[in-house]
């Protein structure tokens, strides 16, 4: 997708109406994309930050107040993750009114994808020293490694599975549900179920996944050591490009044809079928691409974090997607990531402040944000999204 | 033109004469726990033709627009589009690629959308998501689509959203949308409702502008209307046709009278 050659500055000059933005006849921008400056400062911000991380950790000494520290570099790289889990909730959400409230599992399959490489990575290093069985399954008896963690050796292997599961599930998933018309709050609350089911199945000890206490203690990935910060800062590099490059597939969707079908479903789903579009599998489509991006959000969390258990399951963590989407603004991509962003931000350090209130800080915000800020701050921000 | 055979509706393995209809209904009936909507309903439409229905509440005429698109199946009796296609074999969206446009009573337009884009929307053609993906506006289309533009008369506001267009204006694009898959027959539900004097001056022109090309139903409340486009006015009453014919010979029919006092 250029983004350079559709400036509304390049648009030929016939049939054009004065007063509104300028745009060739042929020329038919989406609705997100009219006015991406947003976007765009997204992306400026993103690439410099990708930039200055590496020098702010490697080359400023540690002494300078510049320098960016190990508990920095991981804090950042979170809330990219956080930012990428956010842009998947909105591209469902902002622009199809799907409003899943479990996106949390697909973003912990991901990343418990990522963590059964890594605890196969440790191999003969842990605790018991077995060559093949994680420490965990030492502890639990098992006498073998169960079907399913072969492969996971290769990260190969691993990588396609931090993408082949969440989107298997959104497949099943969403087939059953768009396809039987479970649409609004009926959706809302079986995702809800989804993921906590999930919880519940991933605390089991012989679910085979670690139980509680889930991955944890990794040494290093493809060979490159977990507790240097070389490593992380390559991580949370890996992590912006990969936040940049699903921006940008999200805004290729939202500005094709197809994104304004999708926002006409949104509007008035009877009517679009009415006009022959296969509403299930557009929405169908959407919600496995979205439940691609949570995996590789999860999946680029676990080594940064360098722990995954069942508590990222929690009904309430998908709840709270929700709300970094609201606050930063749903239906415009970068309104996502901004929010994401601002709460998490706001989290770190309300609960290092003032632990005690971060939760009545969270729900003041969604309310106050619902009653007084229906387009969330870049609603507050761009004024020109009123005028329209 | 001897030894050419004669390449006609009956070609297509018609099972009813040729008779150049452009639909066909014939003995249609629909009930509804027991409720007659429609009663052994006979009714045809030539190409070309603007028909009016009008009727009393519950006299079956959204049953009947029900039936020909495939939301309703009758109990009985047959609808035929054209000399070839039985529409009660096909699925709604078959009936709609045959040509068969229907305007609800409510128009909904998609008001997040630019006019523009709502045409482009209802363009034939690309359905799939990923095709959509890749779909881009030929020249050829944007053509169309100004044409249509032109035809509703929105040309200056196709760069509008849905949502702040007038009452009127919606019911001009959501015409348009249908326009855009250039359907044979067009069926509209009652588009004057709610409409300025002069809002409803223009419909009466546009449709009567259509005529002609496409064959138009129109279901309508409004008399002065009616009068205003319709050569043939057919009115129903529980769920049959009691009268039929030009608007002086239907208004002055005693049975007419009787069951639509107050016209």
């Amino acid at each position: 997708m250029s983004t350079v050659s559709e400036e509304p500055e390049a648009v030929n000059g016939d049939k054009q109406v004065p007063g509104l933005w300028r745009r060739s006849t042929l020329v038919v921008r989406g609705s997100s994309g009219r006015h991406d400056r947003g976007g765009k400062w997204f992306l400026r911000l993103l690439a410099a930050g990708t930039i200055a991380v590496p020098i702010l950790n490697q080359a400023v000494p540690a002494s300078s107040v510049f320098h960016l520290s190990a508990f920095g570099l991981t804090l950042i790289g979170k809330y990219l993750c956080y930012a990428m889990l956010a842009l998947a909730v909105d591209l469902i959400w902002g622009y199809c009114g799907i409003l899943s409230l479990g996106h949390a599992a697909f973003f912990s399959l991901g990343g418990y994808a990522m963590g059964m490489y890594l605890m196969r990575e440790i191999g003969p290093r842990g605790v018991y020293g077995d060559p093949v069985l994680p420490d965990f399954m030492v502890f639990l008896n098992y006498k073998k490694l169960p079907w399913f963690w072969y492969g996971f050796n290769h990260f190969p292997v691993a990588l396609l599975m931090m993408i082949l599961v969440p989107a298997l599930l959104a497949l099943v998933f969403g087939w059953f549900a768009f396809r039987s018309r479970v649409t609004g709050v009926y959706f809302s609350i079986i995702t809800q179920a989804l993921t906590y089911a999930l919880m519940l199945a991933f605390f089991r000890n012989d679910m085979g996944f670690g139980g509680n206490n889930g991955f944890t203690d990794f040494k290093d990935i493809l060979g490159f050591d977990l507790h240097s910060d070389g490593t992380h800062v390559v991580l949370l590099m890996i992590t912006a490009i990969a936040l940049g490059g699903s921006y940008l597939a999200c805004r290729a969707i939202v500005e094709s044809r197809a994104g304004r079908v999708v926002l006409a479903i949104r509007d008035a789903e009877s009517r679009t079928r009415f006009l022959g579009y296969p509403v299930e599998s557009f929405k169908l489509w959407l919600f496995v691409f979205s439940a691609i991006m949570a995996g590789v959000a999860g999946a680029l969390y676990v080594p940064q974090i360098g722990i995954i258990n069942p508590s990222e399951f929690a009904p309430i963590n998908s709840i709270e997607v929700v709300i970094w989407v609201a606050v930063g603004g749903r239906g415009t991509l970068y309104g996502a990531i901004l929010g994401a962003l601002a709460v998490n931000y706001a989290k770190t350090y309300l609960t290092g402040a003032f632990p005690e209130v971060w939760l009545y800080a969270l729900g003041a915000l969604f309310v106050l944000v619902t009653v007084f800020l229906p387009h969330g701050i870049v609603g507050v921000v761009s004024k020109r999204g009123k005028e329209k | 033109m001897s030894g050419t055979p004669a390449v006609s509706g009956a070609a297509h393995g018609s099972h009813k004469p040729i008779r150049n209809k452009r639909l066909y209904l014939e003995d249609l009936t629909v009930s509804f726990d027991g409720f007659k909507a429609l009663n052994n309903l006979t009714l045809y439409v030539d190409p070309g033709e603007m028909l009016c229905i009008i009727g009393p509440n519950g006299a079956g005429k959204t049953t009947m627009m029900d039936v020909i698109t495939g939301k309703t199946k009758p109990d009985s009796g047959s609808a035929w589009f054209g000399d070839g296609v039985n529409l009660l074999e096909m699925s709604e969206p078959e009936i709609v690629a045959a040509g068969i446009g229907r305007k609800f009573q409510k128009p909904t337009v998609f008001e997040q959308l630019t006019v523009f884009e709502n045409l482009e929307l209802a363009l034939a053609g690309t359905r799939s998501f990923l095709k959509t993906m890749r779909a881009r506006i030929s020249p050829k289309q944007n053509e169309r689509i100004f044409d249509v533009l032109e035809i509703i008369g929105l040309t200056d506001q196709r760069d509008s959203y849905g949502r702040i267009l007038a009452h009127g204006q919606k019911q001009w694009l959501e015409i348009g949308m249908l326009l855009m898959q250039n359907p044979e027959l067009l069926l509209v539900d009652e588009p004057v409702a709610g409409m300025t004097p002069h809002e409803i001056e223009r419909t009466a022109q546009l449709l009567t502008s259509l005529a002609g090309e496409h064959s138009i139903v129109v279901v309508e409340h409004d008399m002065s209307f009616v009068r205003s486009i319709a050569r043939r006015v057919t009115v129903l009453h529980e769920g049959q046709v009691i009268a039929e014919g030009d608007m002086d010979k239907v208004q002055n029919d005693p049975r007419v009278i009787e069951v639509y006092l107050g016209v």
